[in-house]
């Protein structure tokens, strides 16, 4: 379940971000995703994610293995905690919600509508959904935003169960979590303006 | 060479600047040639009297108006399949002249009813059919209009124009079925049973060349603009880059 | 693909979820047009059918931007994308709910709604026959028209100029079939068609639509 990527350029509205990103994960590794606002992570997340394509290079990991989690938790507000959670561990192929809910401390809220909880409730409860997916690599956008100091010791600890466990994990973050991970600054990868593969570069 | 070269934007724009005189030119020799002989030597028809002339703007219009749609269609088929920014500029540049030429074989349509139908406006398959055609025009210049980004609305308008010609389709037969109607049969067709005759058929084929003409020198010019347009986008994000 | 359905609609239902709403549209529409064509009974009897066809569509057509348009905006839509199940099924699957929440209630309130048109009497089985063939298909064309519209802040007036001319043939052969089995005319041509209009969509466009989704989530 290892993942690799190779000389990755992708772009974001047309215009290239990101170019020659290469690196490997292997199981039970974790890598940050470091630089500044607008430097490419949720662009280099999403294209590892598949949900949209690079425009060079390769990705190789293994079918199916592959979780995302982006800036929205994808919570319906008017379903309770458990559907929610429920619903997502039916689309992957059903398993207990039981050690999500214990892991990210949400025992007792399980009725509560979703709409209900608070914003730190809500991403713990994007988190655990991760936990139900039963996939071995994550992709994090910005995970800790909006947890205070205890929900983050949570989010580590369910993180570090996961990478014992074999899974791996890609984060884009700003907070150092503690979990001994790699960090990759994309900074260094921005792509040059003038050249690269870009549709747009024809018109100039 | 390939015809693909052109698929290319400066090289486009190279070859077509050259051409785009003579191509206009050529549409307004055509047209007026056309035109005038249609409407002054040729005699009024034994049944609908002088006003049978404005056929020489009516079949071409309706021609254009279908043909530009198709053209739509394999432009869009093309930047689906092969990804060149040319063709889906060309697309976008063919629907404002192709409802434009709805519009007019509409209006000439009404215009010519009015004295043989005795009415502005019938519910006839052919004439919903068009009406349903330009509101198709409408969707796809409203959503190319309505998205930012142009290769995200290159490629859902080019998904409209497949779906579309399907609904058209379908919709032509099934005002068909809806209401067999009054409006006379194809002026030009295979069948030379019910083609008009030749007095009118060399003039109005001179007018149609010069509709497909203005058509071509058209959307040529108007795929020039989109072009610099686009040029001009992809300067202002490199300038917001560096 | 079950807890996807079973979440759709259980959203639906729920408050907030717009069910019920569509209905009342329905109703309303239905009871407005005595007032603009006046209350004799054979007016309304003569163009029942189509006023009931036309009020099922824009029924169906104010709802649909909740078939993508909030799934898009909390983020679901992206990890239904990333999910293991392949998104021309998303997209069939939440035409579907659309379709049970909305299609299939409308049908059924169809006829009583033809009492107070003054429907005449084989209409009324007639109506229920085709809205059942026809609402299936104004569904899925729906589905792909929201499909192309998710990512616009006011999508909604684009959404209807996109799909309502894509409504044309069903309305024609729905409304059509209605019209001749009131008059006991022969209905097989027709409806054959509404059903295979039908077919086509639930067949094809959910491919249509996948791929209008993913251009838009990229």
């Amino acid at each position: 379940m290892s993942l690799t990527v190779t000389d990755l350029s992708c772009a974001r509205g047309g215009v290239p971000v990101l170019e020659g990103v290469s690196f490997t994960l292997e199981p039970g590794q974790a890598l940050e995703l470091r630089g500044p606002n607008g430097s490419g992570k949720t662009t280099l997340l999403r294209t590892l994610a598949g949900l949209q394509s690079a425009l060079d290079g390769g990705i190789e990991a293994p079918d199916g293995a592959i979780a995302y989690a982006g800036h929205a938790d994808g919570l319906k507000a008017t379903l309770s905690v458990a559907e929610n959670l429920r619903f997502w561990a039916a689309i992957y192929g059903g398993g207990a919600i039981d050690a999500a809910l214990a892991a990210f401390d949400l025992r007792g809220l399980e009725e509560r509508p979703a709409g209900n909880l608070s914003a730190g409730q809500k991403r713990r409860l994007g988190l655990a959904r991760l936990l139900v997916t039963g996939r071995a690599i994550w992709m994090l956008d910005e995970p800790v935003v909006s947890l205070d100091t205890a929900s983050v010791a949570l989010f580590a600890a369910a993180l570090k169960t996961h990478l014992a466990g074999g899974g791996s994990a890609v984060i884009a973050t700003h907070v150092d979590l503690d979990i001994g991970a790699g960090t990759l600054d994309v900074s260094a990868f921005r792509a040059a303006p003038a050249q690269g593969g870009a549709f747009d570069e024809a018109f100039l | 060479m390939s015809l693909w070269e052109y698929a290319n934007p400066r090289r486009f724009m190279a070859v077509t600047d050259r051409w785009m005189p003579w191509v206009f030119g050529a549409a307004a020799f055509c047209l007026c040639t056309g035109l005038v002989w249609g409407f002054f030597f040729t005699p009024a028809d034994f049944r609908q009297g002088e006003s049978v002339k404005i056929i020489y703007l009516h079949v071409p219009a309706a021609m254009m108006a279908i043909n530009a749609w198709a053209m739509m269609l394999v432009a869009s088929l093309i930047w689906l399949i092969r990804r060149h920014h040319v063709s889906a500029l060309a697309a976008k540049a063919a629907a404002p002249v192709g409802v434009t030429m709805t519009l007019i074989a509409l209006a000439t349509g009404a215009i010519w009813g009015q004295p043989i139908w005795g009415t502005w406006w019938v519910w006839d398959p052919r004439l919903t059919s068009f009406l349903i055609l330009f509101l198709f025009y409408l969707g796809y210049i409203a959503l190319w209009a309505a998205i930012e980004d142009p290769d995200t609305a290159a490629d859902l308008t080019s998904v409209l124009c497949l779906v579309g010609s399907v609904f058209a389709i379908l919709s032509r037969y099934a005002a068909l079925f809806w209401n067999q109607g009054l409006h006379q049969g194809a002026s030009l067709s295979m069948d030379a049973e019910e083609n008009v005759s030749d007095v009118f058929y060399f003039p109005l084929l001179m007018s149609i060349a010069g509709f497909v003409l203005l058509f071509v020198a058209l959307v040529l010019m108007r795929t020039r603009t989109e072009i610099r347009a686009r040029r001009l986008y992809a300067l202002s994000l490199r300038e917001r880059m560096s | 693909m079950i807890a996807l359905l079973l979440r759709d609609i259980r959203l639906a239902v729920r408050a907030g979820g717009g069910f019920g709403l569509a209905l009342a549209f329905f109703l309303i529409v239905t009871t407005l047009v005595p007032f603009g064509v006046g209350p004799q009974n054979a007016t309304l009897a003569l163009i029942a059918p189509g006023i009931l066809w036309l009020g099922a569509l824009l029924a169906c057509l104010l709802s649909l931007d909740r078939i993508f348009a909030t799934d898009f905006e909390d983020g679901s839509l992206d990890l239904l994308a990333t999910a293991p199940i392949p998104l021309e099924g998303v997209v069939a699957i939440k035409a579907l709910a659309h379709w049970l929440t909305t299609g299939l209630p409308l049908t059924l309130v169809a006829p009583f709604l033809g009492v107070l048109l003054n429907l005449p009497g084989p209409g009324y089985y007639w109506i229920t026959l085709t809205l059942a063939f026809g609402t299936p298909a104004l569904s899925m064309i729906g589905a792909f028209g929201a499909a192309l519209t998710v990512g616009l802040k006011r999508g909604g007036l684009l959404m209807s100029i996109l799909v309502l001319p894509l409504y044309v043939p069903t309305l024609i052969f729905g409304a059509e079939t209605v019209r001749r089995g009131t008059e006991g005319l022969a209905t097989g041509t027709p409806l054959a068609l509404l059903g295979g209009i039908t077919l086509g969509a639930v067949a094809l466009l959910p491919f249509a639509a996948a791929a209008a989704l993913r251009v838009n989530l990229r």
